[in-house]
């Protein structure tokens, strides 16, 4: 399948990703740090495992970026 | 609409003969009052650029004084500054650029206890912080207060900002609340090319004329990202977050709060 990440196309065999293997595909290490954006709408960090990603997602993920000094 | 002196005409022709702005959106930058929060790698070129653009009246804020490792990329505070305090240090050099600028000084951290008394005498607010307590007392301050503002954040090469106003996303209908104290390295651990800082602070500078001016789409709704190791920039949609604890269906944030936090930032690995 074929699915949107920050704005850039990806293809996958499998078709059976949760949202929470895609953080680690994605090399998220630290998921409490980053906000998931799935086709436009916010996901709730507990729904991570049990969300399914389906072909032609976008999934956007948002980082904290807290610096400014 | 105020009547521009000679002088006045001369020096904001470039912005004058700009047909989207004009004599009366500039007529409006001179009389908009912004406040800047955070006199860092962010509120540094902000201070300039506004000052530059002749915004009537800007406050800066900051409780620091000026340290030889700011100088890389505070591009306000020069050599001779280390050690003055920021907000004296800022507030000469935007005099130095414009005579015409009221400059207002608060030389203070803001806090839960004193921010919403500062902001009611602004139109619009630029988040110059450098840790998450901050951003979210800016945030929730504004949200709460019905006040336009521009949260920006940097990270080594990379840069985000959004600009809020009433009635559209806020950062936490993004990120609902600061991450684990754990996960949260020291600023000087983490790093930032300084460049970037005058990438993302001259953006929210440009947010703020153009709210004033009434020109143009701002970054509301949409987050934009960039990445300057690749050079690639992004805006991404934002919706409203129904589970917003701020702005959202049920919010459990109802005053102001300062959260507990040393640092400011981090990103994967």
């Amino acid at each position: 399948m074929k699915i949107t990440i920050n704005g850039k196309g990806t293809a996958h065999d499998r078709t059976d990703i949760t949202l929470a293997e895609l953080l680690v595909i994605n090399k998220v290490a630290a998921p409490h740090m980053v906000t998931v954006q799935l086709n436009g709408g916010f996901v709730a960090g507990d729904k991570y495992e049990s969300i399914f990603i389906k072909d032609g997602d976008e999934v956007d993920f948002l980082y904290f970026m807290g610096g400014g000094r | 609409m105020i009547d521009l002196t000679e002088d006045q005409l001369e020096r904001y022709s470039r912005h004058i003969i700009l047909k989207d702005i004009g004599v009366e959106g500039q007529s409006k930058i001179l009389e908009f009052k912004v406040l800047i929060i955070g006199l860092g790698g962010l509120g540094a070129p902000a201070a300039l650029y506004l000052a530059a653009a002749g915004v009537g009246t800007i406050g800066i804020a900051d409780g620091d004084t000026v340290d030889l490792s700011n100088l890389q990329r505070q591009v306000i505070h020069f050599t001779a500054d280390v050690g003055k305090r920021k907000v004296i240090s800022a507030m000469e050099k935007m005099k130095a650029i414009n005579p015409d600028t009221n400059v207002v000084v608060y030389d203070e951290k803001l806090v839960a206890a004193n921010i919403a008394g500062v902001i009611k005498d602004y139109d619009f607010i630029i988040d110059g912080t450098d840790n998450f307590p901050a951003k979210f007392l800016i945030n929730d301050a504004c949200v709460m207060g019905k006040k336009p503002f521009s949260h920006g954040g940097i990270l080594r090469f990379e840069g985000q900002t959004v600009t809020y106003l009433p009635g559209h996303t806020c950062y936490r209908c993004v990120f609902t609340g600061p991450p684990p104290k754990s996960s949260v390295p020291s600023c000087s651990e983490a790093g930032v090319l300084g460049a970037i800082a005058g990438m993302l602070g001259t953006i929210q500078a440009a947010e703020a004329i153009k709210y004033a001016a009434g020109v143009g789409r701002l970054l509301v709704d949409r987050m934009l990202v960039f990445d300057a190791l690749k050079m690639d920039f992004r805006t991404v949609p934002l919706s409203r977050n129904p589970r917003c604890p701020l702005c959202g269906e049920n919010p459990s944030i109802r005053e102001l709060v300062d959260h507990e936090q040393p640092a400011c930032d981090i990103r994967r690995k």
